[in-house]
């Protein structure tokens, strides 16, 4: 078994046709696949050369970290930066973090770009809320990662005092490539060490939206004392 | 803009009129400005608005000062300003602290100048000096239920230190 493959491995290296011939001979095969014609050694060489093996968990981090969706929330000067690396001069794009989402509904990643006044941060903590699993927040800039220069009684010192921060970015403000680095930086955690998450950091597992609700067999049965839907009860819930 | 002895003109009126309400002057940097017992303001504002050849019609600003150690403790100034001779004239109600946690009190003149609603609004919310007579005297940048008066110089600054290398010695042991 492990000589066959072996055998197979040195058979199949192939990744880049080496001569048109063998372009052509791979463009045949992939046709007679769609025709349903393909068989034999011939199956058996297609699928050498054009499968790729993965876990479930690779190929969703991979997926999730090309095409993370920032929220359209800009706190400060840093919003010009972070504005600025979404245009043609520096294209984001090219790592999938530009279609900046109006909703945090389709948002998965907010970039906390500027100094957090007291009075932002239930805000911020809101649309944090209401962000969709999984989500990631950038702490962008020396303000709202601690404070900064915003040492007063108006500003929340440091982000990560009310939301839990995957990546902060130094900089007054950063430049858009320091942006684009905390972005690839998170992909990379995203990808490679997702154990790395803030979850794990916080100790906070068991926390996701998934794992709030409440088990099948606790759910019990309408009694008519409560209002189901109406203004949360004693113990919280319902809208926040 | 009144020259200093114009100043002293509308000073001497205003005395005539109201006894007592201007309590000196002052002309600094091309600019007049009265200063008042903070019981008259809105005979003060009133009578320079209304009156045919002051006509300040325009209130261009309303903010406070907080003069600690000083006395008496705060200032809040009125920015006047004539449209049609374009002269500014500045008018500084010189309040008291009445201390023991109570705030201070100047008449509203949101009557004179719908204007300064917002203005007295934040004076309200930064020093904490009471506009009698306002018509919805609430917080309007600090949160609802914040605490203090945080312009107040006697109000601590806030913030946290942070680790520089400067003053990392003064904290043996922060790697800990």
């Amino acid at each position: 078994m492990e000589v066959e493959r072996r055998k197979l491995r040195q058979l199949s290296p192939v990744d880049q046709p080496r001569s048109p011939d063998e372009l052509r001979v791979r463009q045949l095969r992939a046709r007679d696949l769609l025709r349903d014609e393909l068989a034999g050694q011939d199956l058996e060489r297609h699928v050498e050369e054009r499968v790729l093996t993965t876990t479930l968990e690779r190929a969703q981090n991979w997926a999730r970290s090309n095409a993370m969706w920032p929220a359209t929330f800009g706190l400060a000067c840093c919003a010009i930066e972070m504005m600025s690396m979404v245009g043609a001069r520096y294209d984001t794009a090219r790592y999938g973090a530009e279609v900046f989402r109006a909703s945090p509904r389709q948002a998965d990643m907010l970039i906390l770009s500027g100094r957090v006044a007291i009075k932002m941060a239930p805000v911020i903590r809101r649309i944090y809320d209401q962000m969709l699993e999984p989500k990631w927040v950038l702490a962008m800039g020396a303000c709202s990662s601690s404070g900064g220069m915003f040492a007063n009684y108006a500003v929340v010192q440091g982000a990560d005092k009310f939301v839990p921060v995957d990546i902060h970015i130094p900089g007054c403000p950063p430049r858009p490539e320091a942006l684009m680095h905390g972005i690839l930086k998170l992909q990379r955690q995203i990808q490679g060490q997702p154990d790395l998450g803030w979850r794990q950091r916080y100790n906070a597992i068991g926390t996701e939206e998934w794992s709030r609700r409440p088990p099948a067999g606790e759910l019990t049965p309408h009694t008519g004392d409560a209002p189901s839907v109406g203004p949360p009860g004693p113990n919280g819930g319902g809208l926040r | 803009m009144p020259d200093a002895p114009g100043l002293e003109l509308i000073a001497q009126e205003l005395n005539e009129g109201f006894e007592g309400a201007v309590t000196s002057t002052y002309f600094e940097h091309g600019q007049g400005a009265l200063v008042i017992d903070p019981e008259r303001v809105l005979d003060v504002l009133g009578w320079l608005r209304d009156t045919p050849g002051q006509e300040y019609r325009f209130l261009s600003s309303l903010h406070c000062a907080d003069y600690m150690p000083g006395e008496p403790r705060f200032g809040v100034h009125y920015e006047l300003l004539c449209m049609q001779r374009v002269e500014r004239l500045g008018v500084k109600a010189a309040v008291p602290d009445p201390g023991d946690g109570e705030l201070p009190q100047v008449d509203s003149c949101t009557n004179l100048f719908p204007t300064a609603e917002f203005h007295e609004r934040e004076v309200y919310d930064f020093f904490g000096i009471v506009f009698r007579g306002h018509p919805d005297l609430r917080r309007i940048l600090m949160p609802e239920d914040y605490e203090g008066w945080p312009l107040r110089r006697d109000f601590p600054i806030g913030g946290e230190p942070v680790l520089f290398t400067h003053n990392e010695v003064e904290t043996p042991g922060w790697w800990e």
